[in-house]
């Protein structure tokens, strides 16, 4: 029972990560329908900018996190203006396609200009452990499941509760009806694509920190596990990508612990088709209807 | 000068010529009515002139001013709203953030309290269900609710495309009792309407759009005595 609950609380730090990568896929899709697969590489680029702040400035964990965060949130937006923007009336595949262009531009950029090898993240939060009960717990892993908790009451804040948000959701039901309304729908999306790499921002700079160390290509197996953490859930409904995270991080810290770590990806995908088969909407996603 | 002055507008999708150079006035303070069959162009008519659907030529100006290339988002900033067909509401968001939908441009937030009673007052239904999913609503309450959201950014034309469409025909009697209401209180209004015994009653002047073109212009009341009208479009 304690190994159990041991793996719970391992799987909600590793699930919070996913969860925040997963909010950025499922937003920019449930706005333009369109899976953004250079995200994970966002995320990438996040704990780089925190691991070149924090080493070269010194700044701490905090400013380092904001810095990652606007640094992303600027990427994205100028990635979506750059690269998919000319592509929105264009096939889906085709910006399909552009998206993991652009994937592979982030990860080889970010190669040559850092170089390949791995590098060793500094200690950003004191790290003692503590036991609750037989459980032990690491101040780390309060800090991530306490930062990511506050991003989600603050997204869905903006979702639900601001002018902004409010035009976030008219645009992802009906882009006309949303431009008949004065709405600019091009500063929408941006503004989509701005909170969801922030959000990629934070999770880089927490991986950075609860696993020691980054490379350029780490961006590939997360980002992947947090888009099926987003299908999971439902894409297109953010708080099915916080369900969706939450759940893949427990099922494969349960996996490792129970089977075999071998199998710990292996399990995402088994996931992955389950929903498939069983429920392709995912649990809190909606059955998409052709509009008349 | 008219208010809303359409001249020689030609549309194409793809090779498709939907509007063959067409010309409409609507002056301040008229109800007019474009009526026509299905494929006729009444509605390509509308999106042009809100532009969210390109022009191949022609020119609009409203209010004096050139608004052919104007923004959509400008053109509500103008005063100039649409009621689009089939209502297209924002389900998913409740009756209450689909009408501040409607004043999305506005800042005066006292105008928009103001402007929320008056929707009310012109559509009590709404007031009952203001916290709930627009999905909920029935096919009137949708088309009532679309109206007062296109009310609320205090349009000085509003273009209403089919508010009809679908209805029961108390329905539709009641829908067009509230448009002559919301004309009388000072809104100019253009009509397209494939039920054109009601849109012809309400008007002041119509248009007959046929394929791309109008064919017949009048008052309403020389169109709904037309022996043409009573042929083609009131079964006569």
């Amino acid at each position: 029972m304690t190994q159990f609950l041991q793996q719970i609380v391992n799987g909600m730090s590793l699930g919070s990560i996913y969860a925040l990568i997963a909010l950025g896929y499922t937003m920019v899709y449930g706005i333009i329908k369109l899976i953004n697969f250079a995200h994970g590489d966002i995320y990438m680029l996040g704990s780089f900018v925190a691991y070149i702040v924090t080493t070269k400035l010194g700044v701490g964990f905090f400013p380092a996190m904001i810095g990652s965060m606007v640094f992303c949130g600027i990427m994205g937006v100028l990635i979506e203006r750059v690269a998919y923007k000319p592509l929105r009336h264009a096939t889906r595949i085709s910006a399909l396609i552009t998206a993991m262009g652009v994937s592979y531009i982030l990860e080889y950029t970010t190669q040559l200009v850092m170089g390949s090898e791995k590098k060793t993240y500094p200690v950003l939060l004191n790290n003692s452990t503590f036991q609750i009960g037989s459980v032990k717990v690491s101040t780390q892993q309060i800090y991530i499941l306490v930062i990511t908790i506050v991003m989600m009451i603050v997204l869905q804040y903006i979702i639900r509760h601001t002018k902004m948000g409010r035009a976030m959701r008219a645009v992802s039901v009906d882009e006309n009806a949303a431009k008949l309304m004065g709405i600019n729908v091009d500063t929408v999306i941006s503004f989509t694509f701005l909170l969801g790499s922030a959000l990629a921002g934070v999770a880089g700079i927490l991986v950075g920190v609860y696993y020691n160390s980054i490379n350029p290509l780490m961006g590939m197996t997360p980002g992947l596990k947090a888009f099926i953490a987003a299908v999971f859930g439902g894409i297109g409904s953010v708080p099915g990508a916080m369900i969706g995270g939450l759940f893949i991080g427990i099922a494969e810290t349960m996996v490792i612990a129970y089977g075999s770590s071998l199998y710990k990806d292996a399990i995402v995908y088994v996931i992955l088709i389950l929903i498939l088969i069983i429920k392709p909407e995912g649990l809190l996603g909606k059955n998409e209807r052709e509009k008349v | 000068m008219a208010m809303l002055e359409v001249k020689d507008l030609h549309v194409h999708y793809g090779v498709i010529e939907a509007l063959k150079g067409i010309s409409l006035d609507v002056n301040e303070g008229e109800i007019v009515s474009l009526i026509g069959a299905n494929g006729a162009g009444k509605t390509t008519m509308l999106h042009a002139i809100s532009n969210i659907t390109p022009k191949s030529s022609g020119t609009i100006s409203f209010m004096g001013n050139d608004i052919t290339k104007t923004s959509a988002k400008k053109i509500v900033a103008a005063g100039l709203t649409q009621v689009p067909e089939g209502r297209r509401i924002f389900t998913g968001l409740t009756v209450y953030e689909n009408l501040l939908m409607g004043a999305f441009l506005r800042k005066d937030k006292e105008g928009i309290e103001k402007d929320l009673d008056h929707a009310y007052e012109l559509f009590p239904i709404l007031k009952e269900r203001i916290n709930q999913d627009a999905a909920t609503l029935s096919g009137g309450e949708q088309q009532m609710l679309a109206m007062a959201r296109a009310l609320m950014a205090k349009p000085k034309l509003l273009l209403l495309d089919e508010p009809s469409m679908g209805l029961a025909p108390l329905l539709v009697k009641e829908i067009f009792r509230i448009i002559k209401e919301i004309n009388e209180q000072g809104t100019t209004i253009l009509l397209v309407e494939q039920n054109a015994k009601m849109a012809l009653s309400i008007a002041n002047r119509a248009y007959v759009l046929e394929t791309g073109n109008v064919v017949l212009t009048g008052t309403g009341k020389e169109l709904i005595e037309s022996p043409e009208i009573q042929k083609a479009y009131l079964g006569g």
